[in-house]
């Protein structure tokens, strides 16, 4: 594939790869409300989206084995880029620096900063535990079978993982707005090469030197 | 059943007061277990005045039938055969809901309004609001609540509100033929139960007593026990009951505090955007293309 166009882009994500993180991030989507109608009362409005709160309970947990699947498949795809280095550790140290836009004063990232994999292993710990709490305490199909004190711990448990998750991706998507550039490698799939070598400096190096997509 | 509106002390998922200007003198139903003859007449009365009917099961060896409650048999006789001193006693505790006072099942539900608490104690679920989510299952200490298969929907003893308030008994205190069943206020009703305790202390049961757990801030139907200091004797009637620490954490503290932080993770993020600002790497003479 070829890693760089005649204007200078350079191409982050295949068009499959956007496919899979966009049927991931809308199924999170429709999850998180829905999730969130039935967490707290003041959200409870958001059941109207689903065609009331009825159709969101009945909807929720279909849609999270399709987020489970799908996010199986970017699990797949990416972890190799989402090892955590030496450089990552101190990256974390240097979180003030993150924050105020010294992106200078920081070690050289590579395809992934320790942020975005902070955010990625995060996920691998939460979105299983997710469907399998999930399916524990999903009516009427599953929960019947399990006992009164199985399905309480379940149902606290999902809670947890789901609010990790949600300010997890909070972090996520102000992120990608934050650092400007960053929504067009998961839109159109290319990114300037200005942006990568600002942000993934690493990443362009190994792109400059061989056309390594990875 | 929404027959009542001015007097309602809890509503489930709800953050402000629910209508409650009247103030109903609590109530409650005494079940006195030494007085029952497990004759399964509330079973019958129960059914007939709720208009439901439980499918023919099948005996296994006991006189319990159904086994279990149901979505149609909202309160059941439990039979318990316990042999002590070399005597047998058949304990008959007739089980439903026991209308707590502080009920796990209206902490736990997500449907505004599908499990409200009248100020006369009664606990009552609203099927047309309820979801089928089965929280109040994992809510309940008692165990008590059953989802439909039919229609999803959670059911249990009303305590016949209906029929409370227009100043009727519940319909198995109506049936029953040795008064083990009792209706009246809380506070009748506690003294009519200290009666029964002092008689069957003289008559040989020290450890009798009367069953209102203080753990889910005491109850809207009591027992008179025989052997008050061991209720598991009688089917497993649990001994401290109180509303689980899982849901207490996950219906009590996190519901707000999850909910705040995440509101904030979002106003950090806005907050961030306007005072640093972006980062773009376009701006940036050392790496512009």
């Amino acid at each position: 594939m070829k890693t760089t166009s005649p204007m200078g882009l350079i191409r982050r994500y295949t068009s499959a790869e956007r496919a899979n993180h966009w049927l991931t991030a809308i199924t999170f989507m429709l999850l998180a409300f829905s999730g969130l109608a039935l967490f707290h009362p003041s959200m409870f409005w958001f059941s109207q989206f689903f065609g009331g709160p009825v159709w969101t309970r009945i909807l929720h947990p279909y849609i999270g084995v399709v987020m489970f699947l799908s996010f199986a498949g970017l699990a797949l795809k990416f972890w190799h880029h989402n090892l955590i280095s030496r450089n990552d550790v101190e990256w974390l140290k240097r979180i003030g620096d993150v924050i105020r836009n010294r992106e200078d004063r920081l070690p050289e990232v590579g395809r992934y900063n320790a942020g975005q994999k902070l955010l990625f292993w995060t996920m691998i710990a939460t979105i299983p535990t997710l469907l399998i709490t999930g399916i524990i305490i999903w009516r009427p199909w599953f929960a019947g079978y399990f006992p009164i004190d199985v399905i309480r711990i379940a149902v606290l448990l999902h809670a947890v993982c789901a609010f990790v998750m949600i300010s997890g991706i909070i972090v996520h998507i102000y992120a990608a707005i934050w650092i400007r550039g960053t929504v067009g490698a998961m839109v159109r799939g290319t990114v300037t090469r200005a942006w990568a070598s600002k942000h993934h400096p690493g990443w362009y190096k190994r792109i400059l030197q061989g056309g390594n997509k990875s | 059943m929404s027959l009542q509106s001015l007097d309602i002390t809890r509503r489930s998922a709800t953050t402000t007061p629910p209508p409650q200007q009247r103030q109903q003198q609590e109530v409650a139903k005494l079940i006195d277990v030494t007085k029952c003859i497990g004759c399964k007449a509330c079973q019958s009365a129960c059914q007939e005045w709720n208009d439901l009917r439980e499918e023919v099961g099948i005996n296994e060896g006991s006189y319990q039938n159904p086994h279990d409650l149901t979505e149609n048999s909202w309160t059941l006789m439990r039979f318990a055969e316990h042999e002590q001193n070399g005597t047998l006693e058949w304990l008959i505790r007739k089980d439903g809901c026991m209308h707590c006072a502080d009920p796990g099942c209206l902490k736990a539900c997500p449907s505004p309004g599908a499990i409200i608490q009248y100020s006369n104690g009664i606990v009552d679920f609203q099927e047309e609001h309820c979801i089928g989510c089965g929280y109040c299952v994992a809510g309940c200490p008692f165990d008590v609540p059953r989802i439909s298969k039919k229609d999803s929907k959670a059911y249990k003893c009303t305590l016949c509100s209906d029929r409370v308030s227009v100043g009727l008994e519940p319909a198995c205190i109506k049936a029953c033929p040795t008064q083990a069943l009792v209706f009246g206020s809380k506070e009748d009703m506690i003294d009519h139960a200290n009666d029964r305790i002092a008689d069957l202390k003289e008559r040989g049961y020290d450890q009798a007593g009367l069953y209102d757990p203080a753990g889910v801030g005491g109850t809207h139907v009591m027992y008179v026990l025989h052997h008050a200091d061991q209720p598991q004797l009688y089917n497993d009637l649990p001994k401290e009951p109180a509303i689980s620490p899982t849901v207490g954490l996950w219906k009590g503290v996190m519901k707000p505090l999850a909910t705040a932080a995440m509101l904030f993770t979002a106003l950090a993020g806005f907050f961030h955007y306007v005072t640093i600002g972006p980062n773009d790497a376009e701006d940036d003479e050392e790496h512009k293309a």
